[in-house]
């Protein structure tokens, strides 16, 4: 029987086991919606391209399945650009569609068409552009096979109208032929070796762990090799959830804004176990002085990662959790070390974070603690970008995988509500808190329509400073209290709330932040958004001022 | 310093923009690139000379290994290998000096492949050195106009690009 070209794909979703798909219609892609039409797949209509991206987006990361979003040629195209460089920068697994022009009109500057392929070369894990309705099979096969596996990431398929309406007979693909493409597994047994003789030696090891020890779903092997040799281990704003905060080795997250004992313990230690992270500026702040006792263990599953940022002398290449149970095969027990744990307890006691608790105007970082207690330490938290985000990783004690959702290395504002959505839809039975700043949740405020229309109880916490507060924040830090373009008003949040059918709250009062949260956490059918004021000039601290050391840490 | 990459890529549109885009965004720097079928015609070869240091290198073959169509990439810097690049020079070329030019034509094995009212066209191929040299040369005859393919490199015995790998069978 033969089959149009969009019947074709979404056939190739379901045998792909997608069930989810967030997108917005248009012109070019009024034979997939039509086959939309008929299908099981269930599609969220969205209300911005860039929110279909950033749900897909926080979709994958809460589930770990891949997520799938859908754009109109030309500007719904181009609206998904960001979203697409967000997910390539965290290595989230997504499959983008695009409409495009029809094949014979490709290059004329027909209406809407963007060269999205084009664009999209340096964002995406790899790209298409199908020209022959035979090859959509085995495209889509492709797509969902590059997103998943090795180091996952964003694939997009720009699909011209003529090729979505041109009937053949579906043909099976086979599995993914792709000779360029063989990721790597197991680690080198040799390696292993070397590492687990270099953590038997030392004395002073941390590890850090990234996204891909959550990507990989190696938070047990890490917590295992961990508790083997009693090693401490601290995190990446993106390795959040990996390992239990509360555990008594966690030492929160390092880097700029990192806990001051995860800090001093890298800055100390001799043998320093990367695992799944990459060493981002934000993570080293200076490179040449990050570590500057250490032997460096990396584990990565993508080879181009070791020896970027800093030179490697273990280099342990594959798939993360595979090679943490490796090693932990390696490692005889016995190996717990005394002195230095006792020595990072002591930092922990001495040197917590810590903000103003007696103060009588709302502190942002009370607001999170809060958010922490009402939920019972159960929620998805997904935020926007700046100190609102910083707050939100320092104060929530992650003890689960994929309950972070953030944007870590393209710092997307107007990821967090989008996201949240996503989130919310892949796992139905959790609270999903989005931690919001009042600038942030502007960018892609209109998916709360969205959030309504789906009935979907999510909740968003804006720390409302009316500023764009992480700018100010350097603004007075860095460029004498000049204040240029950073103050920022906002709509009555209560009014915006209802207008769109959800749930507005505002509150004050340090002692109404509890009430508040507990009220919406009976919600159930609809979002609710709390104006939290917060103290306008709350800073994040600790920081280590970017290009600086420990040394120019900013304490207080 | 120099090094010389060859490159084996899936002959699909794009992949020149892929590895061409690779190179500007990360900022390393192409002294020259040649790219053309090989003996099967699913895959296209490159020859990139990179002039980098031994880090970035490393940087540059794994970025390259990472593109999905990017089937194999070697550094044949240090190997045996034959290169070659085919230059073509328009010099002037009144009778005056054909002569002198045909001599220096003669030592490098090149060729004068046209001849015009007042020019001449000389093509010549070789390795950097004698490319570099036969330019030298030819300088104080004026040269107008220069073209140059870049380097390609093919590596000697029974060594192949593709290495033991059955990947390009
Ligand atoms: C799309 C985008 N534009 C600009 C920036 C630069 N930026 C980083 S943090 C920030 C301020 C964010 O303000 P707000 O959402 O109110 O958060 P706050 O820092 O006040 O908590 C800005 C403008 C960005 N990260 N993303
Ligand atoms: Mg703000």
């Amino acid at each position: 029987m033969k089959q149009k070209g969009a019947q074709i794909l979404t056939k190739c979703l379901e045998e792909e086991n997608v069930d989810t798909i967030f997108g917005y219609p248009g012109g070019a892609v009024l034979d997939i919606y039509d086959a939309l039409y008929d299908s099981p797949l269930k599609h969220y209509l969205v209300r911005h391209e860039q929110g279909a991206a950033h749900a897909a987006d926080g979709y994958a990361r809460a589930t770990g399945k891949p997520g799938v979003c859908i754009a109109t040629s030309g500007p719904g195209a181009t609206n998904l650009v960001t979203g697409l460089a967000n997910a390539y920068m965290d290595s989230v697994p997504l499959v983008a569609f695009t409409g495009q022009v029809a094949t014979d009109m490709l290059g004329r500057d027909s209406f809407q068409e963007a060269d999205i392929y084009g664009i999209t070369l340096p964002i995406t894990k790899h790209n298409y552009l199908v020209k022959s309705v035979s090859e959509l099979p085995r495209v889509i096969r492709e797509s969902f096979y590059l997103a998943t596996t090795g180091r996952p990431g964003p694939v997009l398929i720009d699909l011209p109208k003529d090729v979505c309406q041109k009937r053949v007979a579906l043909s099976h693909p086979q599995s993914p032929q792709l000779r360029g493409y063989c990721p790597v597994q197991e680690g080198a047994s040799r390696m292993i070796g070397e590492a687990a003789a270099a953590i038997a030696a030392s004395k002073k090891p941390v590890i850090c762990a990234g996204g891909g020890a959550i990507i990989s779903g190696g938070s047990e092997a890490l917590r295992e090799l961990a508790e083997l040799c009693a090693i401490p281990v601290a995190t990446t704003l993106m390795g959040k959830g990996a390992f239990p905060e509360n555990h008594p080795l966690a030492l929160g997250m390092i880097g700029m804004h990192g806990t001051r004992y995860a800090n001093y313990a890298v800055n100390e230690c001799d043998l320093l176990i990367a695992v799944g992270a990459r060493f981002s500026d934000r993570v080293t702040v200076k490179v040449e002085a990050f570590a500057p006792e250490a032997r460096i263990i990396h584990l990565d599953i993508d080879p181009a990662e070791i020896g970027k940022n800093v030179p490697v002398d273990i280099p342990l290449i594959g798939d993360v959790r595979l090679v943490l149970e490796q090693l932990c095969r390696q490692i005889q027990g016995g190996n717990e070390k005394e002195e230095w744990p006792a020595r990072i307890r002591a930092w922990k006691e001495k040197y917590p974070l810590k903000y103003d608790r007696k103060s009588e105007t709302i502190k942002p970082q009370f607001v999170v603690e809060q958010i922490d207690e009402a939920t019972g330490g159960k929620a998805i938290i997904t935020t926007e970008v700046g100190q609102n985000q910083m707050w939100a990783a320092q104060f929530f004690t992650f003890t689960r995988p994929r309950t972070f959702i953030t944007s870590g290395g393209l710092g997307t504002m107007g990821f967090g509500l989008p996201a949240a959505i996503g989130a919310q839809i892949g796992r139905p039975g959790e609270t999903v808190f989005n931690i919001a700043g009042d600038g942030s949740i502007q960018m892609n405020i209109q998916e709360l329509a969205t959030a309504v229309d789906y009935r979907l109880p999510l909740k968003i916490a804006v720390l409302n400073n009316s500023y764009l507060g992480m700018v100010r924040q350097w603004q007075d830090i860095f460029y004498e209290g000049r204040l240029a373009y950073t103050e920022i008003g906002g709509p009555d949040y209560i009014k915006l709330a209802e207008a769109y059918g959800a749930v507005g709250m505002r509150v004050t009062k340090p002692a109404e932040v509890r009430r508040a949260l507990d009220e919406a956490m009976q919600i159930k059918d609809r979002p609710v958004l709390i104006d939290f004021i917060v103290d306008r000039k709350e800073n994040v601290l600790p920081m280590i001022p970017p290009g600086g050391t420990i040394k120019k840490m900013l304490k207080e | 310093m120099f090094r010389t990459l060859t490159v084996l890529v899936e002959n699909n549109p794009g992949v020149l923009t892929r590895v061409a885009s690779l190179f500007s965004r990360r900022g390393y720097n192409i002294d020259s690139l040649a790219v053309g079928q090989t003996e099967n015609p699913t895959i296209s070869r490159m020859t990139i000379v990179v002039e980098e240091d031994d880090k970035v290198i490393e940087q540059v073959t794994k970025q390259l290994d990472k593109l999905v169509d990017v089937i194999k990439v070697n550094d044949i810097t240090d190997e045996e290998y034959v290169g070659r690049e085919l230059i073509l020079i328009k010099t002037d070329g009144d009778p005056s000096v054909r002569g002198e030019i045909m001599q220096i034509v003669e030592i490098f094995r090149a060729r004068i492949v046209d001849i015009g009212q007042s020019s001449l066209i000389i093509e010549a191929t070789g390795d950097e050195g004698k490319i570099r040299a036969i330019i030298e040369a030819l300088k104080p005859f004026h040269i107008r106009e220069l073209v140059r393919t870049g380097k390609i490199a093919i590596q000697r015995g029974s060594r192949s690009a593709a290495g033991k790998s059955k990947a390009t069978e």
